[in-house]
């Protein structure tokens, strides 16, 4: 079974936004909330590195581990997807994240945060509407997924730096251009997500 | 003129064969072997991560919590969340449970040794009481909306379903958010009201070298607040102030603090919440179950003479000495002539 990753290859980057707009368009993500950004660290010094992040559809993800409610859990294929249904918006995924992915609406006061948003891998959503519906559409952005599509983010990416598919494949993807260009600063968040580092 | 033009190709010829030359030099020496990394100096992220608990840097959008690429820090707080405050809350409510269990069925309730005198003694009057309550109700209502996030979804999820109790959840977490400020404005008045009399002193000392009213031989004096209830208030002044302030960080989110401040104000949230539940476990049960004739203090602010004479005997002289020429004790009723 095919076991769902990303991998922003830092060293190829331009920090063009283009995965962020693809995302904000394709899943028509309000106002606000930001599912995919793009982190330079460093900027404008030696050594600048540019990263896309959304979430990383971890494993063992310790936003599913601290949810009150049990409202996040990862798929067959290792995607990440929560209910909106069954979200309180107490905000602790967010605390429990590594990656900064849930996103939250600030609807109402004293930090009630209103439903949680994150990166659904393009596959749709965790709660009980029909798979591809409208409803879902609504609630949760674009299920391509369903017909065997890849994230937009990374299709749209403009250097291939952002990957996304079977992790083995892109790891193997990976691991020729470290070896054909003779460096790499390692696969971000490969640790901490999936707990293994690709080894060249 | 064709002399001219002859001249002038090998000129321009010369300088078209001088530039290629000029260009395949550097060529050559680069393959020779003086090769260029352009991002040789870049650190990875192995290293990064063990100088800085947090990396970040700029981005486009405007929320400043993205900034952070990446701060492992949320594994470790997922764990100290799902794993050591269970056990702290466990270990403090089960414990603190089984405790008195064990105190009540070994010791059984603490009696009035003279026996009831039907004489009463005013001890709080409505305006204390009332601080009392509007602090006591508001606080089990938090203890118990604030032990569902942690145990929730392991003692009431399986009973109720995803959906009731994720309704249950949401309203628990609105009732924790509201109810806190009652809470708050009521210990605020405790603390005012009461810290006079809790000043420690010297009966105190004398109090716990008499065994504190546990030992029925030994006599336990005690002004208006013995050690016992003194110790209860100052620790629920530190607790509650630090359960407020670390509250109030989690209530308005990111206002004042990073991600890491938020998930330190968590961390000190519950577990003084978790001990603060043990503490005031053990004053319900004292002012209850556990002694007789101290639960009518708070509840009609009257208590007995022999009461007061026996665990409070200084601050009974003091209303006594104070008391010639004001209100009596209250008599009991005759019985009416047939």
């Amino acid at each position: 079974m095919a076991r769902m990753k990303f991998l922003c290859d830092a060293d190829r980057c331009i920090e063009c936004n283009a995965c962020v707009t693809a995302c904000k368009n394709e899943n028509e993500v309000p106002w606000g909330l930001n599912r995919r950004r793009v982190v330079t660290i460093n900027d404008g010094k030696p050594g600048e590195r540019s990263v896309s992040m959304a979430c990383m559809h971890c494993t063992d993800a310790p936003c599913a581990s601290v949810c009150p409610v049990n409202c996040i859990f990862s798929t067959d294929d290792g995607v990440v997807l929560h209910s909106k249904d069954l979200c309180i918006g107490c905000g602790y995924c967010f605390y429990a994240c590594p990656f900064g992915a849930p996103q939250y609406p600030q609807l109402g006061n004293f930090g009630s945060r209103g439903k949680m948003d994150k990166c659904t891998y393009c596959a749709g959503g965790g709660g009980s509407e029909v798979p591809g519906s409208g409803e879902e559409y609504a609630k949760y952005g674009a299920n391509r997924m369903l017909r065997g599509e890849l994230p937009l983010c990374a299709e749209m990416c403009s250097t291939k730096s952002l990957l996304a598919g079977d992790g083995e494949v892109i790891a193997q993807i990976y691991k020729e251009r470290v070896v054909k260009r003779g460096y790499g600063s390692g696969a971000w968040g490969w640790m901490t997500a999936y707990r293994e580092d690709i080894a060249v | 003129m064709r002399d001219l033009l002859a001249r002038a190709r090998f000129v321009i010829a010369a300088i078209a064969i001088g530039w290629l030359v000029g260009f395949a030099v550097p060529a050559v020496a680069q393959q020779a072997g003086a090769t260029f990394e352009p991002q040789a100096d870049a650190v990875n992220q192995g290293t990064l991560l063990k100088e800085f608990p947090r990396i970040q840097g700029n981005i486009n959008q405007l929320d400043p919590q993205a900034r952070v690429l990446i701060q492992p820090g949320g594994r470790t707080w997922d764990y100290f969340h799902q794993i050591v405050l269970r056990w702290i809350g466990a270990i403090a409510v089960i414990g603190t449970l089984a405790a008195l269990a064990a105190g009540y069925f070994l010791l059984g309730r603490l009696r009035i040794s003279a026996g009831r005198s039907g004489r009463k003694v005013a001890r709080f009057n409505a305006f204390e009481r009332t601080a009392h309550w509007v602090t006591a109700v508001s606080f089990v209502v938090l203890a118990i909306t604030g032990l569902n996030i942690t145990f929730g979804k392991a003692l009431l999820l399986p009973l109720m379903g995803p959906d009731a109790f994720s309704a249950f959840a949401q309203y628990s977490k609105y009732t924790h958010n509201f109810v806190s400020f009652a809470f708050v404005l009521g210990l605020a008045l405790i603390i005012v009201i009461f810290i006079r009399d809790n000043i420690p002193d010297k009966t105190d000392i004398a109090w716990f070298k008499q065994g504190g009213g546990f030992i029925k031989s030994r006599h336990a004096p005690a002004r208006r607040f013995n050690a016992g209830e003194k110790l209860v208030f100052w620790g629920s002044l530190g607790a509650g102030i630090a359960v407020a302030a670390s509250g109030f960080l989690l209530l308005f989110p990111f206002y004042i603090t990073n991600i890491f401040g938020m998930q330190i104000a968590q961390v000190v949230h519950a577990v003084i919440a978790m001990l603060f539940i043990a503490l005031i476990l053990g004053h319900i049960y004292i002012g209850t179950l556990g002694m007789e004739g101290a639960f009518e203090a708070m509840w009609t602010g009257d208590v007995d003479y022999n009461w007061a004479k026996e665990h409070h005997d200084l601050w009974l002289d003091e209303k006594l000495a104070k008391g010639r020429g004001g209100p009596r004790p209250e008599l009991p009723s005759p019985t009416p002539a047939e």
